[in-house]
């Protein structure tokens, strides 16, 4: 018999679930089966169970069955067994009354001489998820773990985490994660060991959260036994496995470039895998590892071109978009490192969309000098394309190139071969560009207006498009020469214009046009300030308010106002700040790199995953939590490229790259070696923001005070001149966690507060402002009175190194206890002095 | 950590619904569902194949007409998610011989087994499908895949060439056939997916192969198996890419790069361009390759249009076979699309033509010409005659086009790579199992410019 849907399940939508007659029918024949002795009962049996599992997946509450399955779950046929398995699984939690009554049969399976009953039993006894039957797990779990078959070991080894989740102190008690330790580092079964890093990465990952030792037993993981134990068995895993091993490599710190090198070439083969999440996961190895590296670092973007390309060809659709993603981001990261590539970013005729707008965003990246040309004629043959949404980004594509360019020549030939295209959309979009341009490049507007000039506003329906061709003509309205006339025509239609914007648009372009050309457009000025008067919008009534009122005040300010000296632009604002593409870029391999945003802007807290917690932030509350925290790093111009060489440097180091990547082996560059290279990321941060913009850190800093009423007049005490620190360090919590396992306690020490201070102390917040003053900036902080906990962090002005502070302040003692890491222990102990100076003036001011 | 693993039919119908951490609300296949049918309707966009509602991600891949979820809380890798729900929905296709919805419907039992043991709490297991076999005890129920519609790679053997054993690649590798004793066979495919472009005058601008060396093997007692590659074949290639000129026209197959299944043991691969393995049961890709370098493409196509009067236009569209007689293309399809305001199309078929329809398709405004069959070395022409409803204006050229075409051509391959010899490791002097290698080529984007 077929066991299809049964047809009331059938013909029921799944939204909705029904089918009660069905599971009272169900009900009943269970019911006699269960003591049935007939010598076809098992087949019954099976029929029933897969019926009930039928309704079950089509949405239908089957758990008023609960009872009569557990009576025939009595049963030696294992088909029979996993469907009843199956059912119990998804109904214990509730029914933990009967689901008491599967345990009986369960633990006798968990002693079957057949290695697969019992690995089954114990996997269904974990997965009751019901608090008041924990006591029968630890038993078989314990037993489980130390079975003679691997399966079953296996299977205990994620029990642990399942038992963690139903009962943390039941799964601790019993020690489990010691044995799952010791298993991990002796098993002979390689997805026994997967699985024991599994659960201990979960189980500790939690328990982090209220316990020191498990944050320390977070940290042995990424110890370089453990991290060079498994790594040296990352054959012996199936794939899956090896993904998460090589996440585990990712995170780990190596001590000196050897053990870089060495784990390169031990993985060097896995670039070739066929399985991408295996390459994907080798390659955050590499990247990750190199980071300190620069010439090195190029050298494994050299390295993984071609197996990426591959894996982007190879698959189906959805697995070369994963691909496509992490390619993406390396080539927004490095685009000078793709240039020659170009070609592999072209659109084919079968890419699903989502694809497209992907490489058009990467061709865009990656034009440069040589390859203008090509790029965009490939570019201009999209956006004749039958996929409009396509042919759109095209045409801003080909703006986008158009304002990175220092030859646009052609390019704006193009734009304007466009327009003659006569396709609404595609107007639309290149007269949105022309004007964009045209801002960034006025000595172009002669052309430019040529061809503008002769496009009838009748024919762009798309507001963004009429809004742009209205800017014009009223930016450029003394070359124009219709442009008073255009824009009266416009304005005589003003009740049929649906969009505020190009209603805005339309009331600056009048006033601009009234100041150049005042006999010719003075009566498009009336009516226009009289529409906008009576004008239903509350924005464009009010701007022709302003125009009206400035205007019978002083016409020259009004001028002033509408028609200011302009200068071109020289740089569009970057939609995202380099410090959000980095924490993508330390995500590399997760879905931030698919949505192009941090983990922490789409992942609840309690999801993050093990790499993400911070064992003693999550005590505390996290002060940078706040994305809008997070986030507010000043956005300057892309800097990405400084990891990565300048550009002449790049080109040699191109072909150098690919020649060494051919005999696969990584060496150090001697010059390499010297300690002085410490993490270029960092130093290319703080070069920009030491040369970018010093004075306006520290105004914004002083501004901000003022905001918060603290006394700006005083000025903050002029640290001691042995140190200055950075006014605005950039530190984020993930790499906050990092160094502060990694580095060595420089200094530990207790100092006072001034009694005023303890007195003020009411919340962290008040001491955390003060420190900010000081350029120390505070990354955790968390307490009850009278006792307080806060992570500081401060960086030397002009280095890259950092210093750390874990600091519990007590109110009633007036007391402090600092501990003090640092990058540069030398430095320590000056910090030292600046903080305990710093922090003994609070209160005072 | 993977919360939930579903499928659902294109109707949105829940064939398989597992819950492995209980933790993602209610209601998910439906969310994920709707999300899916209805992602940017007005743009009619497609849906990406990762993508978040309310700290939910779904992952999924489209098999079989099918839709293989996954939901996860947490921020995994996407890629592999997206290699296990296809190496899923392959271990499936072992077991059940033909994937689609009535062969998952039927034994959804079966399925719920393999799920099982795949994943645990989350957490990936085993995927192949000889672990596999251990564990799984329900018996899968054939279905006929003579009457649905073939699909996947392997598929197009069956079209067309009656040199294939056709039902072969459709049994399961599990179940013991009918007659009782298993046919000891091996199938190694050769599947290509080209990507052409040429511009308006006829050049190439663009070609790459992706090529895949497929294996299904149905021995038993696992022996080693030894697949020689051309000898001359080189991997990697240096200065920069797409410099077709470089590339020698001395017939030595160079590819850009390569990656191999884990069971390919690449010890002498360097040497003689041996790959040997022992294949495990089922279906896999033994080797994926990419070349840009320089090669024939089997088709020349050929696209014009022109203005012949005020509101006509005339099309010809011509493709030649530029491959040898031995070998024939199936299934051919020409579009291209033409005005937006093309409002007739009467086409005129070459005489004496064949197996050849033609078809104006009004909702995307395309001309449409299928060819069941075309021999290497013939010539097919095509004229259309377009009607507009208003006069065109500008360019016609820039309103039409680019032609696109679809083909498949069994038992040729555009990159020359060749598998010179298959030796299977011999148990005994009877031991002599059936071996079969195939090549095929697929039109990935094989595109024409006007």
């Amino acid at each position: 018999m077929a066991p299809t849907v049964p047809s009331a399940a059938k013909s029921a939508s799944p939204s909705q679930p029904s089918g009660k007659s069905e599971v009272a029918d169900l009900k009943q024949q269970l019911r006699q089966l269960a003591g049935s002795r007939a010598p076809d009962a098992d087949d019954q049996r099976r029929d029933v169970f897969k019926r009930v599992i039928s309704c079950m997946t089509a949405g239908i509450d089957v758990s008023a069955a609960f009872g009569e399955m557990v009576l025939c779950s009595a049963t030696s046929d294992v088909v029979t067994k996993k469907m009843c398995y199956l059912y119990v699984g998804a109904h214990a939690r509730a029914h933990p009354d009967l689901a008491l009554l599967t345990i009986n049969f369960l633990q006798r399976d968990c002693r079957d001489q057949d290695p697969t009953i019992r690995g089954l039993a114990l996997r269904s006894l974990c997965s009751h998820r019901v608090p008041n039957l924990v006591e029968y797990l630890v038993t078989p779990l314990t037993t489980g773990l130390k079975d003679p078959s691997a399966y079953v070991r296996m299977i205990a080894a994620v029990g642990a985490a399942k038992l963690y989740h139903i009962s943390a102190t039941a799964c601790i008690d019993a020690d489990l994660p010691a044995s799952l330790k010791a298993l991990m580092l002796s098993d002979p079964d390689a997805q026994v060991v997967a699985n024991c890093l599994h659960a201990l990465q979960e189980i500790w990952t939690l328990e982090a959260a209220n316990s020191e030792a498990a944050a320390r037993e977070i940290e042995t993981l990424y110890s370089k036994p453990v991290v060079f134990y498994l790594l040296n068995k990352i054959k012996e895993f199936s794939e899956w496995a090896q993904c998460i091993v090589l996440e585990l490599a990712s995170k780990f710190l190596p001590s000196d470039n050897n053990e870089i090198f060495d784990i390169m070439n031990l993985l060097e083969d896995r670039l070739h895998h066929a399985n991408g999440a295996v390459v994907l996961a080798t390659i955050k190895v590499f990247l990750h590892l190199t980071m300190s590296m620069t010439d090195v670092h190029q050298q494994v973007y050299e390295r993984i071109k071609a197996p990426l390309l591959t894996l982007v060809g190879a698959g189906s659709p959805e697995q070369s978009y994963s691909v496509l993603c992490h390619l993406h981001l390396l080539v927004m990261r490095a685009p000078m490192l793709f240039s020659s590539d170009y070609k592999s970013f072209y659109c084919q005729f079968s890419d699903p969309s989502y694809v497209k707008k992907l490489k058009l965003e990467m061709l865009t990246a990656i034009a440069n000098e040589n390859n203008t040309y090509e790029i965009v004629t490939e570019l201009c043959e999209y956006a004749g394309n039958v996929d409009v949404p396509i042919a759109r980004e095209s045409i801003r594509a080909v703006g986008k190139i158009a304002l990175q360019q220092y030859d646009v020549n052609a390019i704006v030939d193009r734009l304007l071969q466009f327009l003659e295209m006569d396709k609404d959309y595609v107007t639309a979009e290149t007269l949105v560009l022309v004007k964009d341009l045209l801002r960034k490049y006025p000595q172009w507007s002669h052309d430019c207006i040529a061809v503008v000039g002769n496009i009838s506003s009748k024919n762009i329906q798309e507001p963004k498009g009429k809004a742009a061709l209205i800017w014009m003509l009223g930016e450029y309205s003394q070359d124009m020469h219709d442009a008073p006339y255009i824009l009266e025509s416009l304005v005589e239609n003003w009740d049929e214009e649906h969009s505020p914007e190009v209603r805005l648009h339309l009331l600056t372009a009048v006033m601009k046009c009234f100041f150049k050309r005042p006999p010719e457009t003075q009566k498009a000025l009336g009516a226009t300030l009289a529409a906008g008067l009576s004008d239903t919008h509350q924005d464009v009534h009010d701007r022709a308010l302003f125009y009206y009122r400035l205007l019978q005040y002083n016409p020259n300010v009004a001028e002033r106002v509408v028609n200011p000296p302009k200068q071109a632009v020289s740089v569009f604002a970057d939609t995202q700040s380099s410090e959000i593409k980095d924490r993508i870029f330390d995500e590399f391999n997760s879905l931030s790199v698919v949505y192009q945003k941090p983990s922490y802007m789409f992942t609840d807290k309690e999801h993050r995953g093990p790499f993400e917690y911070s064992e003693d932030l999550t005590s505390l509350t996290v002060g940078a939590d706040d994305p809008e925290n997070v986030i507010s790093a000043q956005r300057y111009q892309e800097n990405d490229n400084d990891l990565l060489l300048s550009t002449s440097d790049k080109e040699d180091n191109g072909t150098k790259g690919s020649n060494d990547s051919s005999t696969s082996t990584y060496n150090a560059p001697s010059d390499l070696i010297s300690p002085s290279l410490i993490s270029s990321q960092t130093s290319a941060e703080t070069s920009l923001i030491n040369t970018g913009g010093p004075t306006y850190s520290s105004q914004s800093n002083f501004s901000l005070d003022d905001l918060l009423g603290l006394g700006v007049t005083e000025a903050p005490a002029p640290p001691p001149p042995a140190l200055t620190l950075n006014s605005k360090p950039v530190l984020d919590p993930g790499t906050f966690q990092r160094k502060w396992g990694q580095l060595t306690l420089a200094l530990s020490q207790e100092c006072s507060l001034s009694p005023q201070g303890a007195a003020s102390l009411m919340n962290p917040q008040s001491l955390i402002r003060h420190m900010q003053s000081n350029y120390i900036q505070c990354i955790a902080s968390g307490g009850q009175p009278p006792n307080y906990k806060f992570f500081f962090y401060a960086q030397k002005d002009g280095a890259t190194a950092f210093f750390l502070v874990e600091c519990i302040v007590n109110t009633a003692s007036a007391k402090a206890q600092l501990k003090i890491k640092a990058d540069d222990g030398t430095a320590a102990e000056a910090f030292s002095t600046l903080f305990q100076s710093d922090l003994s003036k609070f209160g005072l001011s | 950590m993977i919360s939930q693993f579903f499928v659902l039919s294109q109707r949105g119908d829940h064939i398989v619904f597992r819950d492995y951490r209980g933790e993602v609300p209610k209601g998910s296949a439906e969310i994920f569902f709707r999300k899916v049918k209805f992602w940017n309707d007005d743009e009619a966009e497609e849906a990406p194949p990762v993508f978040n509602v309310d700290g939910v991600n779904y992952i999924h891949v489209k098999v079989a007409g099918l839709f293989f979820v996954v939901t996860t809380m947490v921020n995994v890798s996407p890629s592999l998610l997206l290699e296990l729900l296809q190496r899923i929905a392959r271990v499936t296709k072992d077991y059940l011989g033909v994937l689609n919805e009535d062969s998952l419907r039927k034994n959804f039992i079966l399925v719920y087994e393999l799920l099982d043991e795949v994943i645990d709490f989350g957490y990936p297991q085993t995927t192949s499908t000889e672990v596999l076999k251990s564990y799984i005890f329900n018996e899968p129920i054939m279905v006929d895949a003579g009457r649905l519609p073939p699909l996947g790679p392997a598929a197009m053997f069956m079209q067309g060439t009656k040199r294939m054993p056709g039902t072969a690649v459709t049994k399961s590798v599990v179940a013991t056939e009918p007659g009782g004793k298993k046919r000891e066979e091996i199938f190694v495919d050769i599947i290509e997916r080209i990507s052409v472009t040429f511009s308006s005058s006829g050049y190439i601008l663009t070609s790459e192969i992706d090529g895949t060396i497929q294996m299904k093997s149905y021995l038993t007692g696992n022996p080693e198996i030894r697949l020689a590659l051309n000898e001359d074949l080189s991997i990697g290639r240096t200065g920069s890419s797409y410099d077709y000129r470089s590339s020698s026209g001395g017939g030595t197959v160079i590819l850009d790069d390569c990656n191999f299944h884990e069971s390919v043991h690449l010890d002498s691969f360097d040497i003689d361009r041996t790959l040997t393995l022992i294949p495990p049961d089922g279906e896999f890709a033994v080797m994926n390759y990419r070349m840009t370098q320089e090669f024939k493409p089997p088709f020349r196509v050929t696209a014009l249009i022109e203005e012949a009067g005020p509101s006509r236009a005339e099309v010809l569209l011509k493709i030649r076979a530029d491959f040898s007689a031995n070998a024939t293309a199936n299934t051919i399809t020409v579009q291209m699309p033409v005005p937006s305001y093309t409002m007739r199309a009467s086409f005129e078929l070459e005489a004496g033509a064949v197996g050849q329809t033609t078809d104006f398709k009004e909702g995307s405004r395309r001309l449409e010409w299928n060819l069941k069959k075309i021999v290497g070395g013939s010539e097919h022409t095509l004229r259309a005659k377009l009607t507009f409803s208003q006069e065109s204006h500008g360019n016609i050229t820039k309103e039409a086009g680019p032609v696109n075409m679809n083909f498949t051509i069994p038992m040729y391959n555009a990159s020359k790579l060749q598998v010179r010899y298959l030796q299977i490791a011999k148990k005994s002097k009877a031991y002599n199992p059936y071996r079969w290698v195939r090549y095929v080529t697929q039109a990935n984007s094989y595109v024409a410019r006007l």
